[in-house]
């Protein structure tokens, strides 16, 4: 019997983060009953770490920018599997987004005319690609998702909208009707488990850089909306591509941002070598990320890399002076001094490509609704299922996701799917009530885990799948060992459903969260595992020593992963702006 | 090996708080705090502390480290036996003052409460432009120093006058906060926020003992905006 307490709301969002908060702040704004579910007090979600700005036309360098010469960025950055219509969407619509967060109350740094602080970022141009680099990218000093998350989270507080926080959901409920309905969560602080029931059910739950051993990301990006989404049924697009930062501190995987290199930083190998200007000619160090990320691995595998090991290389930043590191850079100057023991103002920052960002995740149109598609290849609305911000793939990054894009994707896209979300609302949502049965299978997993009573230690099941994918799935990949890596998570699988909760009391268990999560990093590594070894070419993120070219021929298109069946199949990417023609696709050089 | 005190606390099988000592390899690493707790749970999950980010910015696993407040993810063991209580013994604490749940986790609700009070959120009252609100370097300047507040708790935690009256003193956190609106040139709700502080408790309980500066991960100084405050309040009462 599910006896289990009912708690109902209009929209409910799972995620604190910069998106969960943007779509929240929406829907409460427009008077709905809107509850957000955060595993964390939503100032500790993961937006917080975000550094080196949000990416929009809003001319304040160049008086000159356009929206439309960020969307060809963002294209070609994409290497053409992002969605035109998407990527349109998200940069003509992104002033108004990033104004909304000026009116908020975000402390961005300033120009001299009183305008937002803007600084050049990788993949950026001017006039297509013509006129040479651009600076798009507004900053709150290096602090910008810190201050954009507490901005929103004071938005959020301004307008009343109920937080869970320190809830955790544990599984979509679905109807009938196939529809979703809500979802289950746990109170972590007094282990109750209640329904949660809503007419729109938000997925902002961000990444899951820990499926890799080292990550920029936070001890919380386990894909909880992946693994969710998964276990329903509902497939995921793009899930191969991961980006992999090309400043994570070496040992450590802290950040550095991107702005380090947007401000005249630059990286050097054990020769002292400029080395990027071998690989991008033009852009050099503020070529794509996954050209960097390419280029810098190379460097270390042909023992060009430094340190006694040779297994990283030098992000130079002493040149730059005291004033600007400080002004500009302060926060990289502490991570710096804590996680490298170097002092950028005298000495390089020891830096390796580090897992920073999944481009894919659950398909999505514009309005957030998530996607599935039917078995005659057609796009099908998920009814009641809406993502944003990082868990979905809506598509704006594609294959790889451009510097400051990322923060732009939560706001603008969070605020589009509370936008319809409201508008839907008003003409009425009308869901057949789950049943006692759909609600007992939803907290089937829970209980299962509840009753544990014997199976192996979580933290060291966790450390053998970071430790697969790492080896397997990282910046290059291979055929064969990619079949090797998915046979040994095959062997993990079993092992890790039969998980064991040794404690299992009420008050603070974060051993049954973490239990959990651990299913998720599993749903997340093993999806991205069999498309990473489909995907037989190389594009963006996703590079291939057995397949070194693009197919635009048999893989300009999304990839997307069934979790019943384990199948991969192919999503056509959107080439129909509503303004302008398509970016046609070319070869993408920086 | 790393002799480790923990405060150890399950309010479902504990009938009072205990120190467990433990030890642990650290490959003679100078590891930081977190990574020592990420290891002790590896084999003991049960044990519950607060962590998000590692790195210093979400402000989730601020606690007592050897008698100061700070945070574990950036503090290094050898830092922490500088703080000289426990020798050479890493001794973790839940941060003082407040309720705590489990082990290293404490009930924040008065915490959070103090800061919603002091109506964290910009206020202006004058339409907004179709761009942003234009703001000179300078005017941004002053708010250097107080937004990257994180919300760690570790100041106010470590504030004599906010463990007497947390209900009623907003105490160095939520004030810093205060100030960072006050100081706020696109905020115009500069007179509703001081008549809101105007009571002898919020702002006046402090009394510049500045333990809030001293453990401020973030290296703030509420201290100073708080002088600030009080400063505005006196000068529009005269």
């Amino acid at each position: 019997m599910a006896n289990i307490r009912t708690i109902s709301f209009d929209g409910v969002i799972v995620g604190g983060g910069g998106a969960g908060m943007r779509a929240a702040l929406q829907l409460a704004q427009s008077g709905y009953k809107t509850a957000v579910i955060s595993k964390v007090f939503p100032t500790r979600s993961h937006t917080v770490s975000a550094q080196g700005g949000i990416t929009c036309a809003i001319a304040s360098s160049d008086p000159q920018d356009q929206w439309q010469w960020h969307m060809y960025d963002t294209v070609k950055g994409s290497d053409y599997i992002g969605d035109q219509e998407a990527i349109e969407y998200m940069c003509q619509v992104g002033p108004e987004a990033v104004y909304e967060l000026d009116h908020m109350g975000m402390p961005f740094s300033r120009t001299e005319e009183g305008r937002i602080y803007q600084r050049p970022f990788g993949g950026q141009s001017k006039n297509f690609g013509e006129g040479g680099q651009a600076a798009r990218t507004c900053a709150a000093a290096d602090r910008t998702g810190h201050a954009l998350l507490h901005t929103l989270y004071q938005g959020n507080l301004k307008n009343n909208t109920v937080f869970f926080n320190e809830w955790y959901a544990t599984d979509l409920v679905k109807n009938e009707d196939g529809e979703v309905v809500g979802v289950i969560a746990i109170c972590i602080e007094t282990g109750e488990v209640v329904y949660v029931k809503s007419k729109a059910t938000v997925f902002a739950t961000g990444g899951a850089g820990r499926i890799y051993a080292s990550t920029t990301n936070a001890h919380i990006n386990t894909g909880d909306g992946v693994g969710m989404a998964l276990r329903a049924g509902f497939p995921v697009q793009d899930i191969e591509m991961w980006q992999f930062h090309p400043t994570g501190i070496a040992g450590a995987g802290v950040l550095v941002t991107e702005g380090c290199r947007g401000e005249g930083g630059y990286l050097v190998n054990k020769d002292g070598e400029r080395f990027m200007e071998r690989y991008a000619p033009n852009a050099k160090d503020l070529a794509g990320r996954d050209v960097v990320a390419r280029s810098m691995t190379l460097e270390i595998l042909e023992g060009r890399g430094c340190g006694p090991n040779g297994d990283h290389v030098y992000l130079k930043l002493d040149h730059l002076g005291e004033e600007v590191l400080e002004s500009r850079l302060p926060g990289i100057c502490e991570l710096s001094r804590t996680f490298a023991h170097a002092d950028p103002v005298k000495e390089p920052v020891p830096v390796v490509p580090t897992c920073h960002y999944m481009m894919g995740g659950i398909p999505t149109n514009v309005n957030g609704q998530a996607l599935t598609v039917d078995a005659e290849g057609n796009d099908t609305v998920i009814p009641g299922l809406f993502a944003c911000g990082e868990v979905a793939c809506v598509s704006v990054h594609g294959a790889n996701r451009l510097g400051g894009n990322s923060l732009l994707d939560l706001v603008v896209f969070g605020r589009s799917a509370g936008l319809y979300i409201e508008k839907s609302l008003r003409e009425g949502i009308e869901m057949r009530d789950a049943s006692e049965a759909d609600i007992e299978r939803a907290m089937s997993r829970l209980n299962k885990i509840n009753n544990t009573t014997g199976g192996e230690s979580v933290s060291a099941l966790r450390t053998e799948l970071q430790t697969i994918m790492q080896n397997h799935f990282g910046v290059f990949r291979r055929g064969d060992f990619m079949q090797e890596g998915i046979k040994k998570l095959a062997e993990l699988r079993v092992r890790i459903d039969n998980a064991h909760l040794e404690d299992k009391s009420n008050a603070y268990n974060t051993a049954r969260i973490e239990a959990l999560e651990l299913h998720n990093l599993f749903e997340v590594a093993e999806a991205t595992a069999i498309a990473a070894e489909a995907r037989t070419e190389s594009r963006g993120a996703h590079a291939r020593e057995d397949f070194t070219d693009r197919d635009d021929e048999n893989w300009l298109c999304h990839s997307v992963y069934f979790p019943s069946e384990k199948r991969v199949g192919k999503r056509a990417v959107n080439f129909t702006p509503k303004t302008r023609e398509a970016f046609a696709p070319k070869i993408r050089t920086y | 090996m790393l002799k480790v005190s923990l405060y150890r606390y399950n309010p479902e099988t504990d009938q009072e708080p205990y120190m467990q000592e433990v030890e642990l390899d650290t490959g003679g690493k100078d590891l930081m705090v977190l990574d020592v707790l990420e290891l002790l749970k590896g084999s003991d999950p049960s044990l519950a502390y607060r962590r998000s980010c590692r790195e210093g910015v979400c402000g989730s696993d601020g606690m007592n480290i050897n008698g100061k407040n700070g945070l574990a993810c950036i503090t290094p063991i050898s830092e922490a036996l500088k703080n000289g209580k426990g020798g050479n013994k890493l001794v973790l604490r839940p941060l003082p003052g407040l309720p705590v749940i489990r082990d290293l986790v404490i009930d924040m609700s008065l915490f959070y409460k103090q800061y919603e009070k002091i109506k964290p959120f910009l206020q202006n009252d004058t339409p907004a432009p179709a761009i942003e609100r234009l703001q000179s370097p300078e005017e941004r300047e002053k708010l250097d120093g107080l937004y990257e507040c994180i919300l760690c708790a570790c100041c106010s935690t470590a504030c004599p006058s906010f463990w007497w009256n947390p209900d009623r003193f907003i105490g160095p956190s939520g004030l810093l906060q205060a100030y960072r609106f006050l100081a706020d040139s696109r905020d115009t709700a500069t007179e509703e926020r001081l008549s809101d502080l105007d009571d002898p408790f919020s702002v006046f309980r402090c009394h510049g003992i500045q333990n809030c500066v001293n453990v401020c991960p973030k290296g703030l100084n509420p201290t100073k905006a708080i002088g600030h405050i009080r400063n505005m309040l006196l000068s529009r009462a005269t």
